[in-house]
Formats: structure tokens, sequence, C-alpha cells
């Protein structure tokens, strides 16, 4: 038997035989589902505190300082069991739904430190050049620094959102069958390593190539007033 | 118009403005001179409450704004700024830069903020310049936008915060002349200067500020050529 043929062998022992790439699909949209619903929680999430750390009142400074030292000084895994088992315990939602929460949760604070130096990297003299036209603090925020804001620090949530998906990787932890946890699955009915681990590889790969295609695209448009 | 009680301003413990009383006639171009620290510019930003006022009270067509329960964005849309650095926004096309207030603010409609602003960009020649951005443009192209910026919103007050003093020398003189048909078409106006040469001319009433203070004023040709105080003589000495 030839090597190919060997691989193909494993192959076909892997994943076609029992329909077992259909375990893989399944974990590539509970994968999706849930980092999608995550980054736009943690954005909401992450905007909000970030506004708590750059306010003047005291009171919004410590809950702002408390979430982001909580959340990046303990383990994502054990945020998510805490979340999965103590949290929502009593309540019945979706396993998907729990897991997108907790690294919504997760997620915002990492987003929150991200915008706070976008923010502070807009001149003050942005700011008062719309106050100075008469705009108030909100509509300046909105219409006038974070336009800017969001543009510089793009890279970085780039970077966050890819890290996050990478990171649902854990939620097998709760027993959510997500790309990891299929692969993982796969291996102990086969009793085979290389070729699940390699595909949970691969399909995690191509995923985040694709978003940083879309995500270069999308900064390309965001940098246009940079054209001369 | 504006008028200017017991101004004191402090940072933390340095007290920048000690003391400042000022009125501020209708149609009056009135140039602030002084040195560098001296506190003209908190002065000009304390006029639209860019700084908060330590102590005093200023009242704009007699309303008390320092008065906690003032509207000041209401108060400032009448009061037009520019600045040393510009502050274009970068993001925005000129023709945008110009008509986001008016056009946020519910003032104007769309249309009528656009052809308004096409009317200012004519009137400081960058009318070719309304689909640029900002980064395109040199430094007095900038300040000429800023100027327009202001005027869009139709201000009874124009301030000048030092508007040529981040400028290559061959731009000062486009932006100044701008100033300068303002002034000719009656339009009131504090500036705070290091352009003794314009003050001189286009000024009804020079302040000189020192140490926080209002040290002397009078019309340009007292105190350029007549000066009274020490200061200002030493001052004059240096500059002139």
């Amino acid at each position: 038997m030839t090597f190919w043929q060997k691989i193909s062998e494993e192959f076909v022992r892997c994943f076609i035989r029992e329909d077992r790439y259909k375990l893989l699909l399944s974990g590539i949209g509970v994968t999706l589902k849930v980092s999608l619903v995550a980054v736009l929680l943690g954005v909401i999430i992450g905007f909000f505190i970030a506004v708590c750390n750059l306010s003047k009142k005291k009171f919004l400074n410590i809950i702002g300082g408390i979430y982001t030292d909580v959340i990046r000084g303990t383990p994502s895994v054990t945020q998510l069991m805490f979340i999965y088992f103590v949290v929502f315990a009593a309540i019945s939602l979706d396993k998907w739904l729990i897991c997108a929460i907790a690294f919504g949760i997760n997620s915002g604070g990492y987003v929150a430190e991200i915008i706070r130096a976008g923010i502070l990297s807009i001149d003050r003299g942005q700011t008062e050049a719309g106050r100075s036209l008469g705009l108030n603090a909100r509509q300046t925020m909105t219409r006038i620094v974070l336009p800017q804001a969001i543009k510089n620090i793009f890279p970085a949530l780039c970077n966050e959102f890819i890290v996050l998906i990478k990171e649902t990787a854990i939620v097998g932890y709760v027993g959510l069958m997500d790309i990891q946890k299929a692969g993982d699955f796969i291996k102990s009915a086969t009793f085979s390593a290389f070729m699940p681990l390699i595909a949970t590889a691969i399909i995690y790969y191509v995923i985040i190539k694709l978003l940083n295609i879309g995500l270069k695209y999308i900064e390309k448009v965001l940098r246009q007033s940079e054209i001369r | 118009m504006i008028k200017v009680k017991n101004l004191h301003k402090k940072f933390d413990k340095l007290e920048v403005l000690k003391g400042i009383d000022e009125h501020i006639r209708p149609g009056e171009v009135v140039a602030v001179i002084g040195p560098s620290g001296s506190g003209k510019s908190t002065f000009l930003r304390c006029l639209n409450l860019l700084e908060d006022v330590t102590e005093g009270e200023i009242y704009v067509d007699d309303r008390l704004i320092t008065d906690k329960n003032v509207d000041i964005n209401k108060v400032r849309q009448k009061m037009g700024m520019v600045f040393q650095q510009f502050n274009l926004f970068p993001h925005l096309k000129i023709l945008d830069n110009i008509t986001l207030a008016p056009v946020l603010l519910k003032l104007m409609t769309k249309e009528e903020a656009k052809k308004r602003a096409m009317e200012l960009l004519d009137r400081v020649g960058l009318k070719d310049k309304a689909d640029s951005y900002p980064g395109s443009l040199s430094g007095g192209q900038k300040q000429r936008v800023a100027i327009a910026r202001a005027l869009c919103m139709n201000p009874e007050i124009m301030l000048f915060d030092e508007p040529t003093s981040a400028l290559d020398p061959e731009m000062v003189g486009e932006v100044l002349d701008v100033i300068k048909k303002l002034a000719e078409d009656g339009m009131t106006m504090v500036i705070v200067t290091h352009e003794m040469g314009f003050a001189k001319e286009v000024a009804s009433r020079v302040l000189f500020m020192d140490q926080g203070i209002i040290m002397e004023q009078g019309t340009p040709k007292e105190l350029f050529e007549n000066p009274q105080n020490e200061r200002t003589k030493l001052f004059l000495s240096k500059v002139l």
C-alpha cells in the first residue's frame, strides 16, 4: 500500500464513514454563530466600558476598572464555566447562546481597552472644534471622534476578533460541539489523531484567512480619506 | 456683546488669568497681543467656555453664560472659533467639514448648508476644493476652510486663536486677507495674534496682556506709537 493510498483510506475512515464530516460541518456553524454574536456583544460592552473608563465620574471609573481587571485577570475557561454552570445554571437558554454571551463578556474587557486607546489617540483639538461649533458632547463623540478612532483601532479590533474565534475552541468544556470538539469526537471514535486534528486546524485557518481578506478590504475603504 | 467681569482661571495651582474686565462691543475688532504665557489664548478660550472659568462672570448679549443652567451649546453656535492648529475633521470632505454642524443642529437643510458652504468657499477662494479631504490641503488652505466652517454657522462674533502661528510664512498673507475682509464686512472679532502689523492695520482696539491681566489697551495708534506701560514698551521694543 502506498503512502497516498494510506492517507486516502484514513480520510475515508475518519470523515466519510458514518457521515462524520457532518459533525465538522455543524461544528463550523456553531463556531461561527458563537463568534459572531460574541464579537457584536464584545464591541457593545467594550464601548460602554471604555466610556466608563474615560468618564469624569469616579464611580463609573471604578466600575470600568473592576470589569477590565477581572476579565483580564482570570482565564477565559474559568469565566466560561462560571457563566455556564453558575450564572445561567437556572436559566434555560440555548447552549451556544450562553457561550456567546460568555465570550462577549470576555471580549468586552479587551475591546474596552482598545476603544479607550483609540479615543485617546484623537487630538483634543478635534473635540474642541466640534464643541466650538455648538455640537454637544455626544454629537462630537459620534460624528467626529469615533469615526476617526475606529479607523485607528481597526487593526487591533481585527486582531481581537481573530483571537476570539480561536478562543471559542474551549466551548467543549461545557459540552458544546464546535469545530474543535467535533474533531476531538472523531478522534475518539476512530482512534486516529492525525486526520481529525489536521482537519480542525485547516478549518480554523481557512475561516480566519477569509475573515482577514474581508477585514483588509474594509480597512482599505475606511482609509479612503487619506488618499491625497 | 461680550462683557467679562473679574475673570480668573486657575490650572491646578497655576493662576493664568488674574482678574480680567473687558467689554467687547458689536462691530469691534479686538486684537489681543502679549508674550507667550501671558494668558491671552486662555482668555479667548474662556469666552466660549472651552476652558471652564474658575471665578468671575461672562455675559454674552447680556446673558450670564458662566451660569450652570445656560445651554452653552446654544451660545457657542453664535460664536465662531478658529484654532491655531486648524482642527479640520480629517475624515470628512471639505464640504462636509463645513456643513456638518449646521445640518446636524438642524439650523439648515442639507441643500441650504451646501449652498451656503459653496458661497463661503468661493469667498475664501477654495471652491474647487469642496470634494477634497483636508489631508490634501496646505496649511493656509486648511485655515481658510476652518474660517469658512465657523462662518457657516452665521456667528455673531468670531474668535481667532493665533490663526497664523502654525503657518509657513508665505501662507500667512492669504489667511490674514480673509480675516481682513471679514473685518471690513463689520464682523465682531477677537483675535489673539503675534502679527503686529496685522493688529495695527485691522484692529479697532488692541489689548496688551501680560502676567494674566490686561496691562494696557487702546487704539492701535495709541498702543503701538505711544505705549504708557513699561511692560508694553519692553514687549513692543522686542517684537517691532
